[in-house]
């Protein structure tokens, strides 16, 4: 037992015990303890295995840049893989385990690759696996992927619920450290909206960990009484276990609040993770710095972490990774974590400076070994020595853990996520980022202010400057009186020459010193693609830890300076977001709203069997006992209309009324087909164009007055329509004074049809329905018996005698139950959309299957709709071009199967008779198919090259996907009753 | 692309409320007007980097059609105004 909990300190409560477990062994910890912490509590250094080599490796940090210490937490469908252990807080009854180890953590089989790495060296897959080409995907990609791993994710679907919120504030602060404390302090009492935001569960950041005393008492009592402050200014909102992950356009922040990450219990009524999306008039970045690992042979064994790591574990958590530390460090910082040490009782091996110079002294009895280095570091699982270099002379220190300080970078992630490039610093050594917008400022030592009371100062300073933009007085903030503070200057050392073992630059992707050297010798210098060759930066840590000494390393490759080297670029996410906070409450029926048709009750009542169709749920066929299968119900259903009549819900269709003087003048404008003479109490087939001059919708329009009328459009396109019309109406004709309503959703409408259909509907109807009194294409105001006002349409899709009828949407079901049991004695039967498609293929109507945006009305076969004496129209002027005009276009036609085994498919291709199988040979294709019962055979529409001139050729229909090949003979696209007899009955 | 839109109607929104048809410089020219003034308004687009302005459709407010004039690669929106301001329509 090295690593241990101290008898005394801390943040954690000692009378509070948390059970967990790791890799199926029980331990206990803290309340306030993360499980890293609670790791070491119990001598458990040793997480993880390596990415690629599969080495030991221990916990690094103590934060959200953790490379080593991911670890799989929850089980079941809960379980969360790649989690790092730094930030996980520890809740009883917590269970995790390692990831990338067989079988197990101390005997790893992979890790015969560390033996095997000098095969294993930068761009080893691009050289190794790129012959032959097809084995990549079967056989190379897979392989990688499982001996090279990180968790697997739970496959079961996640039980738990998550949710979007926005938040409007004044000022965001980002971090709870000394400068964010201090910016949220002076702008809450200047009486701005705050919004602060923490990724760690205590708010406080640096001040959790530092031992300088502040206003004469211990820094996180301090830190707790900032915090009481703002807690109770109404104007202010804490948000702890919140990562702001995103900065956006127009200073838009996105951030994950972890509700109930932190418990076995969940809630059910509150979400798990909360996504918020931040607008904020300012922001302030007080995101801290991040100390730098220093890159030495051997650096990775478990029980080497960052000096500030090893100072946080012992002052925050009370505890410690070893008995006698090694500290290697190239500043100040070193220094200091060697005075906690000493001061909580431990030993320090030694105090190894890479400065030969360095004026600061170390703690009293602490061995100093000025310009000297660690070359190489022994043991197995954890550190038991460290190899130290100084001029030449090697000596072995024995030790249990080491402690390294490399310097230090502000974080400044998220401020140039939006394009702004970081700027180098030659005094601080370091990448700020300055000036990257106005809504956004970095503040303390995010902004290269080390310094404690820098900090405090560099906060309250930017956040009294907002409090002044914002032209309100600024209420003064005084920063605490400061024990004993450090300048935590350092002299940069990218690497230390002379390694005798695999110095690593990014631990997370098992990048070392060598890796870099290559990439720099066989061209890929530049650090965009050092980046891609050697992976370094590209695992989940996205290189929070080792870009900067990468950048380091090849600017003293290449005899450069950082500055010319400059950085990779900075995207979102700062760190991985779940997909379930990015999917919110949009999972499985909830992703889009379930639309149901005011007749759904009534179709249901009835035995439909319903489809998702688009936005909406229609009723698809309505069997009856003892049909085996669709077909016998949609058969059933065809022949019934044909011979009696049915009810259909055709409620889906869009609706939109149109009002206005000029009305009609517009309409004749969106319309191919004149529609300005339309006399009041009729309706219209009506075909509306792109520019392009191909058909954009269809659907019939009626005057239902002189300024009002009703036009309808396809399911599908309803929204599109509506917007096509406000288009034209706001864009192209503004002077046009014209209005719009969409009452899609206000309407039942049912089509009743088949040469019964009169008798049926006279039963419901007040009004005289007689073909005098109610003509094809009459649409009116209607009354029913029981008083209630509908508007019906005696227009028909199957091609028989047919009527539509509109309610309100609140009596559908009760007037279709009625038209049922009036329909009852004359055989009326409900259908659905399947039939509905077959009645219509038989009448040779057209729907978007035909009409696809490459189809004119000529095409269709609707060229006579055409108002070419209208003086405009949408379309008309490019409806004209020669292309659109050429005799051997695809037409319009039937197709008549001519094998009876054999059926057609929309896709198939046309083929004269004989032509080889090929697209070469192309004349056409199928665009709709169907059974026919009324003509006991397969048809079909399709465009045919010069089709209206092939009638009764016979023709190949090939339909590769399914290997088909059908004759069929070319016909009239209309195959039933083309002198309309029935429809005008 | 900006996060937030201001629309001269019902202020400023999230950019997801709106459906963004495309630029809004070409100018529908008259019925009669010769193929290549046709043939550029239907089909012809300069892909300009910086300022451009596009159409709008407030869909899921106003339901008003933009003019939305933004840099495309700064993502600096500079104005919002109604597509049928100043040509002779209500607003």
């Amino acid at each position: 037992m090295t690593a241990y909990r101290l008898a005394t300190g801390g943040l954690v409560d000692r009378s509070h015990a948390v059970r967990f477990s790791f890799d199926g062994a029980a331990f206990t910890g803290h309340a306030g303890d993360t499980l890293a912490s609670a790791l070491i509590a119990n001598d458990r250094l040793l997480v993880a295995r390596s990415f690629k080599y599969h080495r030991p490796r221990g916990i690094v940090t103590a934060g959200p840049s953790e490379p080593n210490a991911l670890v799989t937490i929850g089980t079941g469908e809960r379980r969360d893989p790649n989690t790092k252990a730094t930030v996980a807080e520890l809740y009883d009854g917590l269970e995790a385990v390692s990831q990338n180890r067989w079988p197990s953590l101390a005997y790893d089989i992979g890790a015969v690759n560390d033996l095997m790495s000098r095969f294993l060296s930068a761009g080893f897959y691009y050289k190794t696996f790129m012959w032959p080409a097809a084995f990549w995907e079967k056989v190379y990609e897979p392989l990688i992927r499982r001996a090279a791993g990180l968790g697997r994710t739970s496959l079961p679907r996640d039980p738990d619920s998550y949710e979007k919120s926005w938040a409007h504030c004044d000022l965001l602060v980002v971090g709870s450290g000394p400068a964010g404390l201090a910016a949220a302090l002076t702008a809450a009492r200047s009486g701005l909206r705050v919004l602060l935001a923490e990724q760690d569960f205590v708010l406080g950041g640096a001040l959790l960990a530092e031992t300088t005393k502040l206003d004469g008492e211990a820094s996180y009592v301090f830190a707790r009484r900032a915090i009481d402050e703002l807690q109770n200014h109404a104007n202010v909102t804490l948000l702890p276990r919140t990562t702001v992950f995103g900065w956006y356009d127009d200073n838009v922040f996105g951030a994950v609040e972890r509700v109930q990450k932190h418990g076995v219990t969940i809630d059910p009524g509150k979400p798990v993770e909360r996504l918020w999306r931040i607008v904020a008039k300012h922001a302030i970045l007080a995101t801290g710095a991040e100390e730098r690992p220093l890159v030495f042979g051997g650096n990775d064994r478990p029980g080497i972490l960052t000096a500030s790591a090893v100072s946080t574990y012992a002052n925050r958590f009370g505890v410690v990774a070893g008995k006698s530390v090694a500290v290697f460090t190239n500043g100040a910082s070193g220094y200091r974590t060697a005075q906690d040490l000493v001061a909580h009782g431990i030993e320090v091996a030694a105090l190894i400076d890479s400065r030969a110079d360095a004026a600061e002294s170390a703690p009293a009895g602490v061995r100093l070994v000025r310009g000297g280095s660690v070359v190489d570091t022994k043991g197995r699982q954890r550190v038991r020595a460290v190899v130290t270099d100084r001029g030449g002379f090697e000596e072995l220190i024995a030790c249990d853990a080491v402690a390294m300080s490399g310097g230090w970078s502000p974080v400044i992630h998220l401020a140039c996520q939006r394009g702004g490039k970081p700027v180098w610093s030659e005094a601080l050594q370091a990448f700020l980022a300055l000036e990257v917008g106005a809504g956004l400022v970095t503040a303390g030592a995010a902004a290269g202010h080390y310094r404690l009371s820098e900090c405090f100062e560099d906060g309250a300073r930017k956040a009294s400057a907002i409090v002044e933009s914002l032209g309100r007085p600024v209420a003064g903030f005084e920063r605490p009186s400061i024990g004993e503070e450090i300048d935590p200057s350092f002299t940069a050392l990218w690497h230390v020459p002379g390694a005798k073992s695999k110095a690593f630059v990014d631990f997370q992707n098992d990048v070392h010193t060598k890796d870099l050297g290559l990439a720099v010798r066989e061209g890929f210098g530049h650090v965009e693609h050092a980046k891609r060759y050697t992976t370094g930066g590209m695992a989940t840590d996205q290189g929070k830890l080792g870009n900067i000494n990468a950048i380091g390393i090849l600017a003293t490759m290449r005899g450069v300076s950082p500055a010319d080297v400059g950085t990779t670029t900075f995207r979102p996410f700062y760190t991985p977001v779940s997909f379930g906070a990015l999917a919110g409450t949009s999972v499985g029926e909830h992703n889009m709203p379930t639309r149901r048709s005011p007749l759904h009750g009534w179709a249901a009542r009835n035995g439909a069997v319903f489809i998702d169709a688009g936005l909406w749920y229609r009723s698809s066929w309505f069997p009856k006992v003892g049909e085996k299968n669709w077909r016998e119900s949609v058969d059933r259903e065809v022949r019934n209309v044909r011979e009696n009549a049915g009810l259909c819900d055709v409620s889906t269709l869009g609706k939109i009324e149109v009002f206005g003087p000029d009305a009609a003048e517009f309409l004749n404008r969106l319309y191919c087909n004149p529609v300005l003479k339309l006399p009041v109490g009729k309706a219209r087939y009506g075909l509306m164009l792109r520019e392009d001059g191909m058909v954009y919708d269809d659907g019939t329009v009626s005057r239902l007055a002189e300024e009002h009328f009703l036009v309808t459009t396809t399911t599908a396109l309803a929204g599109g329509v509506l917007s096509h019309i406000e288009f034209a109406a706001q864009v192209l004709w503004p002077e046009l004074r014209v209005r719009f309503l969409s009452v899609s959703d206000q309407w039942a409408q049912m089509s009743i049809a088949g040469p019964k259909a009169r008798a049926i509907l006279q039963a419901v109807v007040e009004d005289d329905l007689s073909p005098a009194a109610f003509p094809f294409l009459a649409a009116r105001e209607v009354r029913l018996k029981g008083n209630l006002k509908a508007r019906l349409f005696r227009i028909s899709f199957s091609g028989e005698l047919a009527y539509e009828l509109a309610v309100p949407a609140g009596y559908g079901e009760a007037v279709a139950d009625a038209l049922m049991r009036a329909g009852q004695p004359h055989g009326l039967c409900a259908y659905g959309v399947e039939a509905l498609n077959v009645l219509r293929i038989e009448k040779g109507h057209v729907t978007h299957a035909e009409l696809d945006g490459r189809v004119t009305p000529d095409d269709a076969g609707l060229g006579r709709m055409m108002g070419s004496a209208k003086p405009d129209f949408i379309g008309k002027r490019l409806s004209t071009r020669f292309g659109l005009t050429a005799a051997d276009r695809a037409q319009l036609v039937g197709l008549r199967a001519l094998e009876a085994d054999k059926d057609m498919r929309a896709g198939a291709h046309l083929l004269k008779d004989g032509a080889k199988p090929s697209t070469l040979n192309d004349q056409g294709w199928v665009s709709s198919a169907c059974f026919s019962p009324t003509l006991g055979s397969h048809i079909a529409l399709g465009f045919l090259k010069s089709g209206r001139e092939r009638y009764g050729e016979k023709i190949l229909v090939w339909d590769q996907l399914r290997g088909v090949e059908a004759m069929a003979e070319v016909c009239d696209p209309v195959f039933v009753d083309p002198e309309n007899r029935k429809l005008m009955a | 692309m900006a996060s937030l839109i201001s629309c001269p109607h019902c202020g400023t929104r999230a950019k997801e409320e709106f459906f963004i048809r495309g630029d809004a410089t070409p100018v529908r020219p008259a019925p009669m007007a010769g193929d290549d003034m046709w043939n550029d308004y239907v089909h012809v687009r300069a892909n300009p980097r910086g300022r451009i302005r596009e159409y709008w459709q407030h869909v899921a407010g106003c339901r008003r059609w933009l003019v939305v004039e933004r840099d495309n690669f700064t993502h600096e929106v500079f104005s919002v105004s109604d597509a049928a301001a100043g040509r002779g329509g209500e607003r």
